[in-house]
């Protein structure tokens, strides 16, 4: 209790001294940077099992093709799980003499449980969602349909026997689906008018669901009895069977934006070291005293472990509340990259952020603060009797370890961890390597300079060591940021513009075989360039070599390739786009042969080779084939191109559809529409569109990175802080004495801001040069694209340093200069 | 070498005759390579560092010539250090009484860089004496002051000690100071003479 209080209060006062300011502002920014980015993986996994929710529009969907028993719902209710119907049927749409096939979903009040339907005031309108369902006697048709039917707003609709009114343009229902199997356009309407259009008989082709939604723990509960109670042909789908790629995405990506921090996170170990040795050396004459006045070690040591335990708590509030600011800005800034409500943040990183704070304390600060509890009384009487030499071990143990558990505790894997760690430590040993070799150049070039300068560059070599460590503090951060910018602008230009201009920019899927050759007239008529057409038709990998799939050996996304519905095609010619890297490409004779042609990525995927026999199942037949070729294919030349390539012969008599791509600047808004109502069945991809979103999503994904990269740079600025710290009073003795010597107060100044300014540009270079070399490598080697020199690299890597370093620089020693010489001298006589 | 209890010795001598060094040991600030020391009764060679620690809680005051306040601490809570590593209670008005007995009540919520140096001083002989302690050490407490302050706060320390029936051991170069004390120890070269 008396240790207890001591320590506060001596905490409190040396906090206003700014002692230990920048110990726990180093702590502050690595905790920051810890909990933020776990705050935003956390939330961002969240929200992807919320999409998936909102791709069933519940959490649990029971799905059947006869009527669902109320019981299901009854039971629901009975457990506070939410429940909405929806049924859908295939129905032609009238309005005056136009007619259209359309998918009906009638749906019940509370639909959709999850996500949300949007729906707009005119046709391909972005829209907006819905606040319920259509109200009786209105219906909600999709773009398509009313441009099919040439219905508007307030026209009139009849299905079967009963008449509607069109109240709102159907923009999207979240439980669409995303693939082209959506062949007919969607209307929207209330299940209690379902009955009057008395399109449901006996015999209709009707799919039933009811959708569940509600608390987690609740939902899953039901689940159970669902799986105990429902019919044999009722189907359960859950959100966790849904989109298992996007999770290993997601996944993915939260460990490396965990690492990104931990980058942060080192650098800010490194100043908490420094400052924690020079606030043990500023208080071993006070625990000299303590135990000279009584006190003994074990109270001295645990006034010491009090501190830091309230350094890291203040730390950890401050660090997790910036972290989640810093989260919550960068969320928001990122609106638009994740497509659903964000669930609020758990509180796990506040834990975590403790836990790391106390860690770091331990790992980076506790061996000094040993120190101080070994300080020998007699220093009271003789400063310059200080604590014995630590083992080394002891010194540097407890900080490998705590770097290599926090590695590991986001790695989680033992092989990502050597490589990472191994990785690091020779980035650590290269970056220090060429930081060495930078400060020893300018150590020579400093005879040509006038005086200030000489001081400045003269004290960058004497403290070698510390200014080597700034530099690759400083350094690391900008390179990293520098290096997303270069990967940023090579995703953004560099791509765009090796594209020739008159690429194909719209897809055309779902185009019937009846309608293949009016449909490319009316393109071509329109002015637009037609590319190939090929069929598509849907199948499923079923076996290699005879042996089923599910058994089959493979990995990465191998096995997706085997669970999914593949498209399909046949074709005679190889595409110019395409080209053969194994086996040969088909000949007229081969025609009739069961040969097949795979792509690069789904051979790679299936570990399959030329000459194995693959079985498909196509429409419910078995169709096997043998491997002829492997082709690599250039897929950003916007051909119709496909994984899966039969040999002509083999499934043309399979029912199919066709797609192709053009080039078209369509006249006016009205042609798409007229496009759509000419062809209803046909789906239109707009390829800048998609292409506009993905280059959203890259540069959102970029300043994701980049944002968790400013905490390295703020890291490296605690280290300059502590290397500012810890020469203080050397560098203010150097003053006063300057100052004595009859240096103005100005040429003290220039002295230390050359030095700032070399150390800065040296940074910068660093920056630059390491920013470059990757950027060089992952445009070329990643990205695949030609990498352009960039001269805004190298001026924004200089200049930033340069002014960050100044200015941080100055800030931290202006208060030493101006200090005068006469209190300087006497207090150090 | 005995020295009897409420007596007053001067250790006088050039500097680097090994005084401070004297001091360190007779205090337990330092264990000697050989002899033995016995303080308030007590064999020092016979306690680890926190025995000695606690013994000098409980039984010595020191008075330094750098004053060794911690810059921390106001002047109240550095007279209150000792009471509180000697476990006491009444901490905060025994330090209280001891400022007003140096005459620096009205500064206790100052630091010491608010402080001169000769109220540093005379916090340090509050400190020093706040524990009513057996034995008082003190090393060159007049050497960092000018010569009137150090008169000054040389004559608080004499009287205080008087005060108090304090066994006093005082390292020192001042004459003057020296010639108060019952007696005075001549060191030279590490020896007694």
């Amino acid at each position: 209790m008396r240790a207890l209080s001591l320590a506060v209060r001596m905490l409190a006062r040396e906090w206003r001294s700014g002692e230990l300011g920048v110990l726990l502002l180093a702590l502050t920014i690595a905790v920051a940077s810890l909990t933020g980015v776990g705050f935003l993986v956390s939330r961002i996994g969240a929200a992807v099992d919320l999409q998936a929710t909102e791709v069933l529009a519940a959490d649990v969907r029971l799905g059947s093709p006869q009527p669902i028993s109320q019981a299901s719902l009854d039971e629901a209710a009975r457990r506070g799980v939410l429940a909405a119907r929806s049924t859908r049927l295939l129905s032609v749409v009238f309005h005056d003499d136009q007619s259209q096939l359309t998918n009906i979903h009638a749906v019940s009040a509370g639909y959709p449980l999850r996500g949300h339907v949007l729906i707009g005031s005119e046709p391909f309108a972005k829209g907006a969602a819905a606040a319920g369902i259509p109200p009786r006697g209105e219906v909600w048709p999709d773009s398509r349909l009313l441009a099919a039917t040439g219905a508007r707003i307030g026209s009139s609709l009849a299905i079967g026997a009963a008449t509607f009114r069109v109240g709102q343009v159907l923009i999207s229902l979240p439980d669409q689906g995303g693939t082209f199997a959506e062949l007919a356009p969607s209307l929207l309407m209330n299940l209690e008018d379902l009955p009057t259009t008395q399109l449901v008989q006996p015999g209709s082709r009707v799919s039933y669901s009811v959708l569940f939604a509600g608390d987690r723990a609740r939902v899953d509960e039901f689940k159970s009895w669902l799986l105990l109670n429902k019919k044999p042909a009722e189907r359960l789908r859950d959100i966790r069977d849904a989109s298992p790629q996007i999770k290993s995405a997601t996944e993915r990506a939260g460990r490396f934006l965990n690492l990104a921090s931990l980058v942060s996170v080192l650098l800010c170990a490194i100043a908490v070291a420094m400052s924690a040795h020079r606030y043990v050396h500023r208080r071993l004459d006070v625990v000299a005293l303590m135990k000279t006045l009584g006190a003994t070690s074990a109270f001295t040591l645990s006034v010491s472990l009090l501190q830091l335990i309230a350094i890291a708590f203040v730390a950890a509030v401050a660090g997790s509340g910036v972290g989640f600011l810093a989260q919550e800005w960068l969320l928001r800034a990122l609106k638009g990259l994740i497509n659903t409500q964000l669930p609020p943040a758990n509180l796990l990183p506040l834990g975590l952020g403790f836990i790391a704070a106390i860690a770091l304390l331990v790992g980076f600060a506790l061996p000094s603060l040993l120190q101080l509890a070994r300080v020998p009384t007699i220093r009271v009487l003789r400063r310059d009797v200080g604590p014995p030499p630590t083992l080394v071990l002891l010194a540097f143990g407890p900080a490998v370890a705590v770097i290599a558990l926090l590695i590991y505790w986001v790695v989680r894997d033992v092989k990502l961890f050597l490589e990472f760690t191994l990785g690091l430590a020779a980035f650590i040993a290269l970056v220090a390597g060429a930081g060495w070799l930078l400060v020893h150049l300018a150590g020579r070039l400093r005879g040509s300079v006038g005086v200030a300068w000489r001081y400045g560059v003269a004290n960058l070599s004497r403290r070698r060591a510390a200014s080597v460590l700034q530099i690759v503090a400083f350094g690391t951060g900008i390179m990293v940021l520098l290096m997303l910018g270069i990967v940023r602008n090579h995703v953004q230009d560099s791509w765009r513009h090796s594209l020739p201009e008159d690429l194909p920019n719209y897809f055309f899927v779902n185009i019937p075989p009846d309608e293949r050759a009016p449909f490319i007239e009316f393109l071509q008529a329109r002015g637009a360039q037609t590319s190939r057409v090929l069929p598509m038709i849907r199948g499923r990998l079923t076996a290699i070599n005879d042996r089923p799939v599910e058994g089959a050996q493979s990995a990465g996304d191998g096995e997706n390739f085997a669970a999914r519905e593949q498209n399909l095609t046949w074709t005679a010619d190889l595409g110019a786009d395409n080209s053969i890297v194994a086996g040969r490409w088909w000949t007229r004779e081969d025609f009739g042969k069961p040969l097949v042609s795979l792509a690069t990525e789904f051979q790679e995927s299936l570990h399959v080779r030329v000459g194995d026999r693959l079985t498909f199942d196509i429409g419910g037949e078995s169709v096997a084939a043998t491997v002829a070729s492997i082709r690599k294919v250039k897929w950003d030349s916007f051909q119709p191109n496909f994984f899966i390539e039969f040999a002509p012969g083999v499934i043309d008599n399979t029912a199919g559809t066709y797609m192709t791509s053009a080039y078209f600047r369509p006249a006016g808004a009205n042609a798409l529409a007229q496009l759509a109502r000419r062809f209803p069945s046909v789906s239109i991809f707009d390829i800048d569109d998609l292409l506009a979103r993905v280059r959203s999503v890259v540069d959102k994904a970029v300043f994701a990175v980049q944002s968790v990269f400013v905490f390295t740079v703020f890291a490296g600025l605690t280290v300059l802080l502590a290397a500012v710290q810890s020469s203080r009073d050397e560098r203010r003795f150097e003053s006063a004495m300057l100052r004595t010597l009859g240096a103005s107060r100005k040429v003290v100044l220039q002295g230390v801001l050359a030095e700032f300014t070399v150390l800065g540009l040296l940074s910068g270079l660093l920056a630059s040069v390491g920013a470059s070399i990757a950027g060089y490598f992952v445009a070329t080697q990643v990205l695949g694209l030609p990498y352009g020199f960039d001269s805004s690299v190298w001026a924004l890597g200089l200049i930033g340093g340069a002014v960050l370093v100044v200015f941080s620089g100055w800030l931290a020693t202006r208060s030493v200069v101006n200090q005068p010489p006469l209190a300087t001298l006497r207090a150090n006589g | 070498m005995d020295i009897a209890a409420g007596e007053s010795v001067a250790v006088v001598g050039p500097s680097g005759a090994g005084k401070s060094t004297l001091l360190a040991l007779l205090a337990g600030l330092d264990a000697p390579t050989s002899g033995k020391i016995w303080l308030a009764g007590t064999d020092l060679s016979a306690l680890d560092e926190d025995g000695r620690a606690r013994l000098r809680a409980q039984r010595v005051g020191f008075v330094f010539q750098a004053f060794h306040l911690v810059p921390a601490l106001t002047a109240l809570e550095n007279v209150m250090l000792p009471l509180e590593l000697a476990g006491r209670a009444d901490a905060r008005s025994g330090a209280l009484a001891a400022l007003e007995r140096v005459g620096l009540a009205k500064r206790k919520g100052h630091y010491p860089r608010q402080l001169s140096g000769g109220e540093q001083q005379r916090i340090a002989l509050a400190r020093a004496f706040v524990t009513a302690p057996a034995v008082l050490f003190a090393d060159e407490p007049t050497g960092n002051l000018d010569t009137s302050t150090g008169e000054r706060v040389g004559a608080l320390l004499f009287e205080l000690n008087a005060h108090s029936q304090t066994t006093l051991v005082l390292v020192t170069h001042e004459r003057d100071l020296a010639s108060r004390c019952q007696r005075t120890l001549q060191m030279e070269a590490g020896r007694l003479l």
